[in-house]
Order: C-alpha cells, then sequence, then structure tokens
C-alpha cells in the first residue's frame, strides 16, 4: 500500500503543498494585487490633485484597479464551473458511485450545487468537475485549483470522484498536483458565482469555522 | 461479493468479482487488476468518509476497488 499520489512524479520539482506554504502563497497573492491595484488608484489620484482635467484618465486608471482583481477572481470561479454532459445513462451511473462515496449532506449538497464537500487537514475543500476550491480553517481564505482527471469523455459524477478520491488519499499531494488558480478573500470569490454555488461556499466556511472553534486553544496556537 | 470497479465514459464498468476465499475469481480478478494497472490506471479503495488508499496490489478482503485515471493541473 502506498499513500503518496503516483501522480506527483509529474510534478516533482514543485515543493509538497503544507500548511506553511498555503499561508506563503496566500500572502504572495494578497501583495500581488494590492500591487496591481495601489499604483493604478495613486496614480488617479495623484493625476486628479495635480490637474482635474484628467479626471477622465483617472476613471480609466480606477476601473483598471477594480477590474484586474475581478478577473482573477473570475478565473478562480472558473474552476467550479460545470463542463460538458456525456450521455444522461452514463452520467446516472457515476452519480451513482459518487453518491457511495460521500455522505447523505454531501449528496444533498452535490444536488444543489455540483460541488461535493469534504473536510481535509489543509481546510475545508468543495470538490467539482475540473477543480476544487479550499476553504481555509478561519474560513477568509480561499484557494482555487485547477486540476481533472485525464479522460475528457469521464461523466460529470466521475470527474468529480477522481478528484475525491485522489484528494482522500494524499491531500497535500492532491494540492501539489493541482494548478493554483486564484487565492483570496471568499468574498471576492463569492461575488463571482453562480447563485447555487455561493451557497456551496458558504456551507464550506460555515464548516471551516466550525472545526476551528472546535479545536483546543493550543492546537490552534500551533 | 468484491468488486473491482474502472471509472470511465459509462460511467462505471465491473472489471471483475471475487469472492473470498474463491481462489479460481481471485485469480481472475488479480490478472484483471494488473491488466488495468498496466493501461494506467490507479488502483483506490475507499475507507469511508474522508479516507482512501492507493494500492498497488489487489486487497482480496476489500469489498470495493476503484480504478481511476491520473489527474493532472488543468
Amino acid at each position: 500500500m502506498s499513500t503518496a499520489l503516483p501522480e506527483l512524479a509529474g510534478v516533482h520539482w514543485r515543493p509538497l503543498t503544507s500548511e506553511l506554504s498555503l499561508v506563503r502563497t496566500g500572502r504572495l497573492w494578497t501583495l500581488t494585487t494590492v500591487a496591481h491595484t495601489v499604483p493604478l488608484v495613486a496614480a488617479a489620484v495623484g493625476l486628479f490633485l495635480l490637474q482635474p482635467l484628467t479626471a477622465p484618465l483617472g476613471l480609466v486608471l480606477l476601473a483598471h484597479a477594480w477590474m484586474i482583481p475581478e478577473l482573477y477572481a473570475a478565473r478562480g470561479a472558473n474552476v467550479a464551473k460545470p463542463r460538458p454532459r456525456s450521455s444522461p445513462q452514463a452520467e446516472r451511473t457515476a452519480v451513482g458511485l459518487l453518491g457511495d462515496l460521500i455522505g447523505h449532506q454531501a449528496r444533498e449538497l452535490h444536488a444543489r450545487s455540483g460541488l461535493v464537500l469534504e473536510r481535509g487537514g489543509l481546510g475545508v475543500w468543495l470538490v467539482g468537475e475540473a477543480g476544487a476550491l479550499l476553504v481555509r480553517p478561519d474560513g477568509r481564505r480561499v484557494h482555487c485549483y485547477c486540476v481533472r482527471a485525464s479522460d475528457p469523455q469521464l461523466p460529470a459524477g466521475d470527474r468529480i470522484a477522481h478528484l475525491l478520491l485522489a484528494l482522500r488519499a494524499d491531500e497535500r499531494g492532491f494540492a501539489t498536483v493541482a494548478n493554483l488558480a486564484f487565492s483570496g478573500a471568499c468574498w471576492r470569490l463569492r461575488r463571482r458565482l453562480p447563485e447555487v454555488k455561493r451557497g456551496a461556499l458558504d456551507s464550506a466556511r460555515r464548516t471551516a469555522r466550525c472545526a476551528v472553534s472546535r479545536q483546543p486553544r493550543t492546537a490552534r496556537a500551533l | 461479493m468484491s468488486r473491482l470497479i474502472r471509472m470511465d465514459e459509462s460511467g462505471h464498468t465491473t472489471v471483475a468479482e471475487w469472492k473470498p476465499g474463491d481462489a479460481g475469481s481471485a485469480e481472475a480478478a488479480v490478472t484483471a487488476f494488473r491488466e488495468q494497472l498496466d493501461r494506467g490506471y490507479f488502483a483506490v479503495i475507499s475507507d469511508g468518509e474522508g479516507h482512501a488508499e492507493q494500492v498497488r496490489e489487489l486487497p482480496l478482503d476489500a469489498e470495493l476497488v476503484i480504478l481511476r485515471r491520473p489527474i493532472a493541473g488543468g
């Protein structure tokens, strides 16, 4: 029996994802967002103070400052988008197998949103057909991973089951193999998600917060 | 009855079935299992919610062994 994902061999140059690396990645994404936004806002304000007639140009700069972080969040939301369906019979069979792998509450959430909620050591996961969202234990930050099974003909339920089984087998390996599409505040992602998926994100945030509040204080400090 | 299933475009396909203690069906399942691994599938047993294990040998005492394709960053 082995525990590490075999797919890790294909990304041997990547350091294994850990609690620390997730925190660092989150900070780096925040820093990048600030670096994209602050100069544009500062330039808009500076130009207006120097010459009020530059207000139209300032508005363009402010629009850019708003749009760039939104585009990143939209990229994260794409991870949860459904993919084209295969035959109804195959979809039913695949959903049946997926249902056998998850609990009653997760089945209900999947029926509503197309996402499967899975508690992990790094946070709470929402697994979709072409990726997974990781809500960190405080429920504030989300990492969006783009990852999929190599067979494009698979029905939706099987695509999720592939990711779910890999995640369960090796959570850190799963996060290492996957490509990070976005990391940022949950509210930024939430605005870009369709209504049905927002509910799933809210459930994941509640679950993540509950998990933290149940931990003893000493464990939280570590 | 234990089952070896493969997730594929049909939803899933039962590749082999065996009964613990039935050497004939177990041997056929082991052969089918190795063939699938050679075709690039990975085998996983799900130990209930939140747990799964990659296996390289067919665990004959498992009720369900699932074959999956490799995953990759998109």
